[in-house]
């Protein structure tokens, strides 16, 4: 067991072992997004007060999920590295925060988009939308810690404190953002009925959410492959395998 | 050699901040004039109006005080981590995170607490009602103290950073956002006459859980910054 930890945690062995998984998370993930895809804008049936706008909900609930996934896979990956020293989870964590980030971002503009025919505004400070919008600023400032250092292990040992200190802050920040808004609008921005969605329109839902994982899983490999070329620049056994 | 408990440590540390602090005075009241001059700005962007400029009073007052802090907070750590004094406390062999509480507990002290003073006179320029300043006080005690903790998590990250003070802001604003709600909505609910014990209690309990994990995060930070 041991043995098999560390030999995940070898650069040339995670390089090859990474290159040898993308594909078989590539290619499952573009066909349950495409499946996922044709089923929720053709099969599912239209929702009753939101007619045909509720679809995009399919892109924008597992994108608001798998960012906070992302998040935590980010921490769990930045506390393993500050704790074990292991290099090859700090390169993980740095490989995440992007990919989160754009999830994020993409959760947010298809809020934004979702929320003009349902609400008439472009933004409105709803809760999930607010908090959000703070995870995104998490990833940011995470971003941009690790990269004003020139020093790459003191980038990955700061960011990881930084990471762990957002992991245990983020349950409050969105607590006090959902009564935040309870407190002050009370029920003038309608909430989206999520328990109550029909069976037909979740299906679709699970889908993509699965595919959405599978596309994690690719592109947390390509990035984390890239991440470790970037480190072992100089490492013998590049020069061997190229 | 008798070794020096650590509280007599902390005091020690206290102290020589609040000493080097009445050195130089003009670095504490600087945050202060700062948070003066950004409450003015406020009815010069919206309205003169005092009716209209109540209803958002504790707001602008907290978010004041929340730049104000931060701006104090970047020079936290990096005197000392520059000339070696850090140093010499993680080699030491007291516990970092209590001198670094004692630090941060000094420099609460020196900046925190003016704000927390200043504010009802800053408020009720504003036209905050004084009913509220109760509410506003404590609201800010509890969390000036909870961002001075936050705060020096940061500074300990960035201190050997380039331009660190914008990120600073960056990595802890975002962390900061409950307290400003909770803060905010403390004093606006003693403006409308009902008692704001929820959100101060909520206040007090964010203190309380940063005052136990703080002092960790804030040491492993600081050792980061110093081993290289």
């Amino acid at each position: 067991m041991w043995l098999w930890f560390h030999k995940l945690a070898s650069p040339p062995h995670a390089y090859r072992l990474l290159g040898r998984m993308a594909p078989w998370f590539g290619w499952p993930a573009l066909g349950l997004i495409l499946l996922a895809t044709w089923w929720g804008l053709f099969k599912a049936p239209a929702d009753y007060q939101q007619g045909d706008a509720f679809r995009i909900l399919y892109v924008h609930a597992p994108s608001a999920w798998m960012s906070m996934f992302t998040y935590v896979v980010m921490a769990v990956a930045a506390a393993v590295g500050l704790i074990w020293r292991i290099k090859l989870a700090h390169a993980a964590s740095a490989a995440c925060a992007p990919i989160g980030a754009s999830f994020t971002f993409l959760a947010l503009a298809t809020g934004s988009i979702w929320g003009k025919p349902m609400w008439g505004t472009w933004w409105v400070w709803d809760a999930r939308l607010t908090s959000e919008l703070l995870l995104l600023f998490l990833y940011l400032g995470y971003m941009a810690l690790r990269a004003s250092f020139d020093d790459p292990q003191r980038a990955d040992r700061a960011s990881a404190v930084l990471a762990i200190v957002g992991v245990i802050n983020i349950p409050i920040i969105h607590f006090s953002v959902k009564w935040w808004t309870t407190l002050h609008q009370g029920a003038s921005v309608t909430k989206l009925a999520k328990p109550s969605i029909a069976l037909a329109m979740l299906v679709p839902l699970f889908i993509m959410i699965a595919g959405f994982q599978l596309y994690f899983g690719w592109a947390i490999s390509r990035r984390l492959r890239g991440e470790i070329l970037r480190r072992e620049r100089n490492a013998g056994w590049l020069k061997e395998a190229s | 050699m008798k070794r020096t408990p650590i509280t007599h440590a902390a005091r020690l540390v206290f102290q020589r901040d609040l000493t080097l602090a009445w050195r130089r005075w003009d670095e504490v009241t600087q945050p202060l004039i700062f948070y003066v001059v950004v409450t003015t700005m406020f009815p010069l962007a919206t309205t003169p109006d005092l009716s209209q400029l109540r209803v958002i009073s504790g707001g602008i007052v907290w978010v004041a005080a929340l730049l104000a802090s931060l701006l104090a907070l970047e020079a936290l750590f990096r005197a000392d981590v520059e000339d070696g004094t850090t140093e010499q406390w993680v080699l030491s062999g007291q516990p970092l995170g209590w001198l670094l509480l004692a630090k941060t507990a000094a420099h609460w002290v020196l900046t925190g607490l003016p704000l927390v003073i200043m504010s009802p006179i800053v408020g009720t320029a504003l036209g905050l009602p004084g009913e509220a300043w109760g509410a506003l006080v404590a609201s800010l005690l509890l969390g000036t103290g909870t961002l001075s903790i936050l705060g020096g998590i940061g500074a300990a990250l960035t201190v050997g950073v380039r331009r660190g003070s914008v990120l600073l802001s960056l990595l802890v604003l975002p962390l900061a956002m409950p307290l400003l709600i909770f803060g905010s909505r403390a004093v606006g609910m003693a403006m409308d006459g009902e008692s704001p014990s929820g959100p101060l209690q909520l206040l007090a309990a964010i203190f309380f859980l940063s005052l136990s994990l703080g002092p960790l995060a804030m040491s492993a930070a600081i050792r980061i910054s110093v081993e290289n």
